[in-house]
């Protein structure tokens, strides 16, 4: 047996060049092969590559689908998130659970199913969805669950639960989704006609000069969230000197509620690829890498294909076609679930095969990214948006959107609404006509770009999307009358302290923190005080923070107390005595009580207004 | 140290050491003869100072060493929070938990096991835990100061230093905001 480890790892290992930097590589096939990166495995991979052990241990703790103890053969991932609670994981969760004999985080005994509950799949117009090892399925019921156990039980393969594909090039046969687009909105730019090849026979027909001049008259900002000007960022990363220059394309979209990257590598790949050739040409680079989240890795085989198809046209490959022909090809790195590897510099160290640790800046990736050498890391929606500006020219772009906020956005819409989906709008659109739009327009609040982003009341619903504004990656959750304020709070900070990296303590603290001052409030034990403590820490993270995952962590917390705060006002009271209210000193000697077989003379005889 | 006839009445204050070393309590005595002048605006009341038990009247100013580790200490720290005007949390105990709240990743009953039956300096032919309605409970875990109670100032240190205390005593008792310059403030 452990010569077969042995010798399999040692395979893997070969396979990836023995390369230290491919490290994420190496521990997810040893992890497809052996159901988790054992510490024998994990030895026999340090010693093969080179890197020192407790990087490799490192590695495997941090991302969540890997695992040193061996999980079932098949691993059903619930998405957890409140868009999923709100449409029914709890229930979903229940089914699998009876239906399966275990508990969450559990593997049957026979080894062979295991049920875990994850962060936001980038499913949310379709919840509550699940990943059934790679395999997405989606609008679960209890019924649902039960005959996926059912069917898992007798054939094990987790493809044969797609019954039905979805729309679109989810029906392409390397796909075979039963995901489904909910195209909702096409707009003018990222979704119109295209005319393969164009952008970049036009691109090349420029010197690199040129090109950026062009994405800088376009005035495109990045469409990641924080909206850095895509033009100087690559100018920054041409004028830096490197021997290798690297372009990378941002595919890890993670923050909850957003998927349309998932609908722009399903139906737009081309416009993508494009995208990173024409900064490639422009930075000076030759090798390209998309950095695909582990979620959408059943799209690899079909984006691996069209990588292949663009090589064989000559638009891709040691001699792109056109009138400057230059060498440029893409590789693509797979993810392994870590939000934080959304921040461009945490997806450098992952994708040179660390964990998903922010760097520090500067220098930032421009100047030195990718294994040391100048890097552009674009959003995929903004390289969608280079390929546009290429093909029809940088004044029909920006005469979309407003000044400060040129071209289109997608945004992607979940949550009570009658017409979840991608919707492109042009910035400036304001907030209520997207809910017209998407039929949610009764919502009471609506999250702006997901949990890091801001939560609305109903006054504010005029305000519109754009840089100067709401800015957002595209996230729009909306949330109906009767949903529960502090709940969707909770569930967004929790998800910050379960993906908080735990490298600076703001971050790591902070979250904690926020997490049980909210729990205490919901549970009426709080005190006006503890609004402004919020407030202060969550000041304080912001300031603090390493990087933008704990700047932005206190976001649901801050800008809830703005917008929402007579809810809190409502749920908060003063101890008439100066007691808090939050401390039960029942519960606090329930332990001891059980320990000595003895009551407490205090506790039982406290004052009313705390029980 | 009560007022004599015709004299003002002069502010008093309470201290107390909970789940604490009485550090900061040495600390206090550190500002040396100072608290002679100390005496002249204030009088003390409920303290291991002056070795009083009980309270004996309204206190301007509680100052409380040591977070809560048991069950006492919460009916304590609740009596000041009742009887002083401005409860001061003094020590890192006090404020942070200090060194007893290192028992708060362990479970209390592998707590009590390790200090009474499988420490490997334990002497307990009887192997008992003790437990006596004299001894209070301990809490699920150690709590500082203001988890339990509305705390109106923090001094931190390990112990803060005297004159830290001093100064801060002056302040609070001059009804001004202390100002402790930066070289006080340590926080240990």
């Amino acid at each position: 047996m452990s010569e077969t480890l042995e010798s399999t790892v040692r395979r893997i290992c070969r396979s990836h060049g023995g390369d230290p930097t491919r490290l994420m590589d190496i521990a997810r096939d040893v992890q497809d092969r052996f159901g988790c990166v054992a510490p024998a495995a994990m030895d026999l991979i340090s010693r093969i590559t080179g890197a020192p052990r407790v990087e490799v241990e490192s590695l495997v703790s941090f991302y969540s689908f890997l695992s040193r103890s061996p999980k079932g053969q098949v691993v059903i991932r619930l998405c957890d998130d409140i868009i999923d609670r709100m449409h029914g994981y709890h229930r979903v969760a229940r089914a699998f659970s009876e239906e399966l004999g275990i508990g969450l985080g559990e593997t049957t005994a026979d080894g062979k199913i295991s049920l875990e509950r994850t962060a936001c799949i980038g499913l949310s117009d379709q919840a509550p969805a699940a990943l059934v090892n790679e395999v997405p399925v989606t609008e679960l019921s209890t019924d649902r669950a039960r005959e996926i156990v059912a069917g898992l039980r007798e054939h094990m393969d987790p493809r044969r639960l797609v019954t039905r594909s979805g729309d679109g090039q989810n029906a392409h046969p390397l796909v075979r989704a039963m995901v489904r687009n909910n195209l909702r909105q096409v707009g003018p730019l990222v979704f119109s006609e295209q005319v393969r090849g164009k952008a970049i026979s036009n691109a090349l027909a420029m010197s690199p000069a040129e090109v950026i001049r062009a994405v800088k008259n376009a005035r495109l900002r990045g469409r990641g969230g924080a909206g850095f000007p895509a033009g100087m960022k690559w100018e920054y990363a041409r004028a830096s000197t490197g021997e290798r220059k690297f372009v990378i394309g941002n595919a890890d979209e993670g923050e909850p509620g957003t998927f349309k990257d998932r609908v722009l590598l399903t139906e737009l790949p081309d416009r993508v690829f494009a995208g990173m050739t024409i900064a490639g040409y422009a930075i000076g680079a030759k090798e390209g890498i998309l950095y695909l989240r582990g979620e959408y890795a059943y799209l690899r085989p079909y984006l691996e294909a069209v990588l292949a198809q663009r090589r064989s046209d000559g638009l891709l490959g040691p001699k792109v076609a056109g009138k400057n022909p230059f060498a440029f090809d893409i590789r693509i790195q797979m993810g392994a679930g870590a939000y934080v590897c959304g921040e461009e510099s945490a997806l450098l160290e992952s994708c040179e095969g660390r964990r998903g640790d922010p760097r520090n800046r500067p220098p930032f990736p421009a100047q030195k990214g990718y294994l040391g050498g100048p890097t552009v890391v674009n959003n995929v929606e903004t390289l969608c948006c280079v390929t546009k500006i290429l093909e029809a020219g940088p004044a029909e772009f920006a005469q979309h959107g407003s000044t400060g906020s040129t071209g289109t956005k997608l945004l992607s819409v979940s949550g009570d609404c009658r017409l979840p989906g991608i919707y492109e709008v042009p910035f400036g659109t304001p907030l209520a006509e997207v809910l017209r739009l998407a039929q949610g327009e009764d919502a009471f609040a609506v999250q702006v770009g997901g949990p890091s982003g801001q939560l609305v009341s109903r006054t504010e619903f005029t305000r519109t999307i754009d840089y100067e504004n709401l800015a957002t990656g595209g996230s729009i959750m909306v949330f109906g009358p009767g949903r529960n304020l502090l709940e969707i709070v909770h569930a967004f900070l929790e998800f910050f302290a379960d993906e908080s990296c735990g490298y600076c303590t703001p971050c790591r603290a902070g979250t904690a923190f926020l997490l049980r001052m909210v729990e205490r409030i919901a549970a009426g034990r709080g005190e006006p005080a503890d609004l402004a403590r919020m407030e202060e820490l969550g000041l304080t993270m912001k300031a603090a923070s390493r990087c933008g995952l704990g700047q932005t962590a206190a976001n649901p917390v801050l800008t809830s107390l703005v917008n929402f705060r007579p809810v809190y006002d409502a749920l908060v009271k003063e101890d008439p005595e100066g007691f808090r209210r939050s401390f039960e000193l029942d519960k606090a000697v329930m332990e001891a009580e059980l320990l000595s077989g003895r009551r407490s003379k205090h506790a039982g005889i406290e004052k009313g207004g705390h029980r | 140290m009560s007022a004599r006839p015709g004299e003002r009445q002069k502010p008093k204050i309470a201290t107390v050491s909970l789940a604490g070393c009485f550090g900061c309590h040495m600390s206090i005595l550190d500002i040396d003869e100072r608290i002679l002048d100390l005496a002249k605006v204030v009088e003390f009341s409920r303290s291991p100072i002056n070795d009083l038990k009980k309270f004996d009247g309204r206190c301007a100013v509680g100052i409380v060493e040591g977070g809560c580790a048991n069950e006492e200490n919460v009916e304590v720290l609740r009596e000041f929070r009742r009887k002083c005007d401005i409860l001061v949390s003094l020590g890192d105990c006090a404020t942070m938990g200090g060194i007893p709240a290192l028992r708060n990743s362990i479970p209390l009953s592998e707590c009590l096991e390790t200090a009474y039956l499988d420490g490997p300096t334990v002497v307990n032919p009887l192997g008992r835990i003790p437990s006596d309605e004299e001894i209070p409970l301990l809490l699920d875990k150690v709590y500082p100061c203001h988890e339990i109670v509305k705390i109106d100032l923090f001094l931190p240190g390990c112990p803060p230093s005297a004159e830290a205390i001093f100064s801060a005593l002056t302040g609070i008792l001059g009804k001004s905001r202390p100002d402790l310059p930066y070289e006080l403030l340590k926080y240990d």
